[in-house]
């Protein structure tokens, strides 16, 4: 048959071609001291999750004896897999940062067991001891910043109606929309959050409809948690409604709008990491931090936000950064009537029970299932 | 009945008039004028290629640099290879999913909702039968797998039949309707209460993971697809009942007249194209993921339709074609490594690639280099 020819042909070109890259061989990437991968699930200019990585990797582009290899777009499928292992065998890459949560497993243990020698870094898994020791995750408590930026939200609505889009029920999602509400109530004990869930962490249509749709219902300051804010952000600028970012700075999306956010601070991570790579320090196999440590950051206030509102955002800031303030402080009631937080008790951020959030606070407007 | 009428028409299906006759698809004479069908496609693969060069020097790189790590990310090693196969395997399995359907004449592009009804019955079954031995294990997540999407597809077939509705776009809303059953069941009854942050089904277990092809880091999917591919070949070419298939999708009305059973041909050639998407879908589960999650809609079954067409819906060629855009597929990531191109090149290279093949159709017939020799 005429197809088996063809695969014969390539099979033989593929034999030669191995002969060759064995003899020739053709990585410049060699050249460099260490080489870093970088692998996002979205692109990497989605003014959201996966930028705020890029610009992490960035980082390190600065760095002498550094090399960065980026690939985007990859799903969460053996497809990641394979990049991993085409940037570890094709570019030379022994620290990998598979970005993306579904990353995790199976696809990046199944790796750090199959390259042993080699160092995998995961944002936001749960690095357990029964994973590969040369596999680690880190995550920032980001919630910190959305309470800050929680707080300059509940100061500058008028109807005291937060809106919230997200992309899913599960307990980091939760955690940033009740630590945003607990700011709002701050400045408004009256204040309400309403959240429209839109099943998933890309979905601009139901953003943009989740927005417009809170916009009618006389909401007037919005934030979100989906991977790219970008349609909720310029949605509700056009709105004319005011807007909180996530992930990065989206202020240059709507200047006007835009009175603060929630970032990641991975610039500052990812050179800590590889400094400790190169030095052959052992980067903890689970790390975590939050504004004290670095991981996130507040967006500077936009021209909007009251003097008030910056006064009051700018001490809670403060003392979360000295690390004597706690968000998740008894009591806290949830919205469906009942005690989340008996009184007296204290969550602090390294608390596990916090990883496991599965209930709305009081104030929000919506339900988990 | 079958037997009655398809042993008198098969007879002269070897006389080359009777091709034409019934408007048989062109590949249907493939032995007279084989040349023809693989230098058309190879010279539009060529001018997609060409063109793409042209549009990378557009953004200032060398094409000849893009040549050179295109066929070293996807052929160039042994781990390129692997890499290509690796993709190609679940695209074998869906693109199956509308070249059988073809045959028909019909247009199926809801491979992507049999892939997933595929692995959560085979996730079922594996969580149903946990304390069986593993090879029971695998063989039921199989036959679930192939059952649940064969059903899927088949509904489709059977709205199409018994109601009148458009099997493309039924088809087509099918995938949303198994994307949401595959959400709420994750996110609720059969939710690993664990699964925190990523809601997934339980683990399938380790012990009931399908492995590697032995000598290859590649699943044993590539070896179900190529398998399926070859079986699908000789039922639709070498079997009465793909006669009778091909009949009917030339000349519906032709069918009828000679006392064909449209509507069972329409069912079971239906069930078997979503039987081969929901093996992809198991194969997914048993060999890769290990349970049922969100990261299964990946888009195989979409890319399965672009696999069947540029196969022109032949079950043999859709293998080589599945490992050519496998190939594509492991270079694109050579390609944003080294000369910085965005992901979205390697979708234009697919686009500029299927225009290309589509347009060169009209070419079949019209080269003077090929007449006479058909």
């Amino acid at each position: 048959m005429t197809f088996d020819k063809i695969s014969r042909r390539r099979v033989l070109q593929g034999t030669a071609a191995v002969t060759l890259g064995t003899a020739l061989p053709l990585r410049a990437a060699m050249a460099a001291d260490t080489t870093v991968g970088f692998i996002y699930v979205g692109s990497r200019d989605d003014y959201g999750y996966n930028q705020a990585h890029a610009a992490g990797a960035a980082a390190l582009k600065k760095m002498p004896g550094i090399k960065v290899v980026e690939e985007e777009k990859v799903p969460e499928t053996d497809a990641v897999e394979k990049t991993m292992e085409s940037m570890i065998n094709l570019d030379g890459a022994t620290l990998l940062f598979p970005t993306s949560f579904g990353y995790y497993n199976p696809h990046m243990l199944k790796e750090a067991a199959k390259f042993p020698k080699l160092r995998f870094e995961h944002c936001g898994g749960l690095w357990s001891d029964k994973d590969p020791k040369n596999a680690g995750s880190y995550f920032g408590y980001i919630d910190e910043a959305q309470h800050v930026s929680g707080i300059v939200a509940g100061y500058m609505s008028k109807s005291g109606k937060l809106g919230f889009v997200a992309a899913k029920p599960i307990p980091q999602v939760l955690r940033n929309i009740n630590a945003f509400t607990l700011g709002a109530k701050l400045a408004n004990p009256k204040v309400t959050t309403q959240v429209i869930f839109t099943g998933d962490w890309s979905m601009p249509v139901k953003e943009a409809e989740a927005t417009n749709s809170l916009i009618d219902q006389g909401v007037d300051v919005l934030t979100c948690h989906v991977d790219g804010p970008k349609t909720v952000v310029e949605n509700a600028a056009r709105r004319g409604a005011m807007v909180c970012g996530y992930h990065v700075n989206q202020s240059v999306l709507a200047p006007q709008a835009y009175l603060t956010g929630a970032e990641w601070n991975w610039e500052v991570l990812y050179p800590r990491f590889v400094k400790m790579f190169t030095s052959g320090e052992a980067i903890p196999n689970f790390y975590r931090g939050g504004l004290k440590e670095e991981l996130v950051k507040v967006s500077p206030y936009g021209p909007m936000v009251s003097e008030e509102a910056k006064k009051k955002a700018d001490e809670v800031k403060a003392a979360l950064t000295a690390g004597s303030y706690v968000i998740f402080k008894g009591p806290i009631a949830d919205n469906k009537g009942g005690a989340a937080i008996a009184a007296g008790v204290s969550r602090g951020q390294t608390d596990p029970e916090l990883e496991k959030m599965s209930y709305l606070v009081e104030g929000v407007i919506g339900a988990t299932s | 009945m079958k037997a009655d009428v398809g042993a008198p028409v098969s007879a002269p299906a070897a006389k080359p008039g009777v091709g034409e006759f019934l408007r048989l698809p062109p590949f249907g004479r493939q032995f007279g004028g084989a040349a023809e069908y693989v230098v058309i496609p190879a010279l539009a693969l060529v001018a997609s290629l060409v063109l793409f060069g042209i549009f990378v020097a557009l953004f200032g790189k060398n094409p000849l640099d893009l040549y050179f790590y295109m066929y070293q990310g996807a052929f160039g090693t042994w781990f390129s290879w692997q890499n290509t196969l690796t993709r190609a395997a679940p695209l074998i399995l869906t693109a199956l999913c509308t070249a059988l359907p073809a045959q028909l004449g019909m247009v199926i592009i809801g491979g992507e909702g049999a892939l997933l009804i595929g692995a959560l019955c085979a996730t079922s079954a594996a969580l149903a039968l946990q304390a069986a031995p593993p090879l029971v294990v695998d063989v039921a997540m199989a036959l679930a797998g192939m059952a649940g999407g064969g059903l899927w597809i088949m509904l489709s077939g059977a709205l199409r039949q018994y109601r009148g509705v458009n099997e493309t776009i039924s088809s087509l809303l099918l995938v949303y309707i198994a994307l949401a059953v595959l959400n709420f069941l994750v996110e609720g009854p059969m939710r690993d209460p664990t699964s925190l942050n990523k809601p997934s089904t339980p683990e399938i277990g380790a012990a009931n993971m399908i492995g590697s092809i032995p000598g290859m880091d590649v699943h044993w999917g590539l070896a179900f697809g190529i398998i399926a591919a070859v079986l699908s070949y000789i039922l639709i070419y070498h079997t009465v009942f793909g006669f009778a298939a091909r009949v009917a999708g030339g000349n519906l009305r032709a069918a009828k007249v000679v006392g064909l059973n449209v509507g069972k041909l329409i069912l079971i050639i239906c069930f078997l194209a979503g039987a081969a998407a929901g093996l992809a879908g198991m194969m997914e589960v048993a060999a890769v993921q290990g349970r049922t999650n969100a990261n299964l809609a990946a888009g195989y079954g979409f890319a399965g339709i672009l696999v069947a067409f540029l196969a022109r819906q032949n079950p043999l060629a859709v293998i080589p074609v599945a490992v050519l855009l496998g190939g594509i597929g492991a270079s694109g990531g050579l390609l944003q490594r080294r000369l910085g191109l965005p992901d979205a090149s390697v979708l234009v290279l697919q686009g500029m690639i299927f225009v290309m093949v589509l347009a060169s159709d009209s070419l079949y017939g019209r080269l003077s280099f090929f007449k006479g020799k058909s």
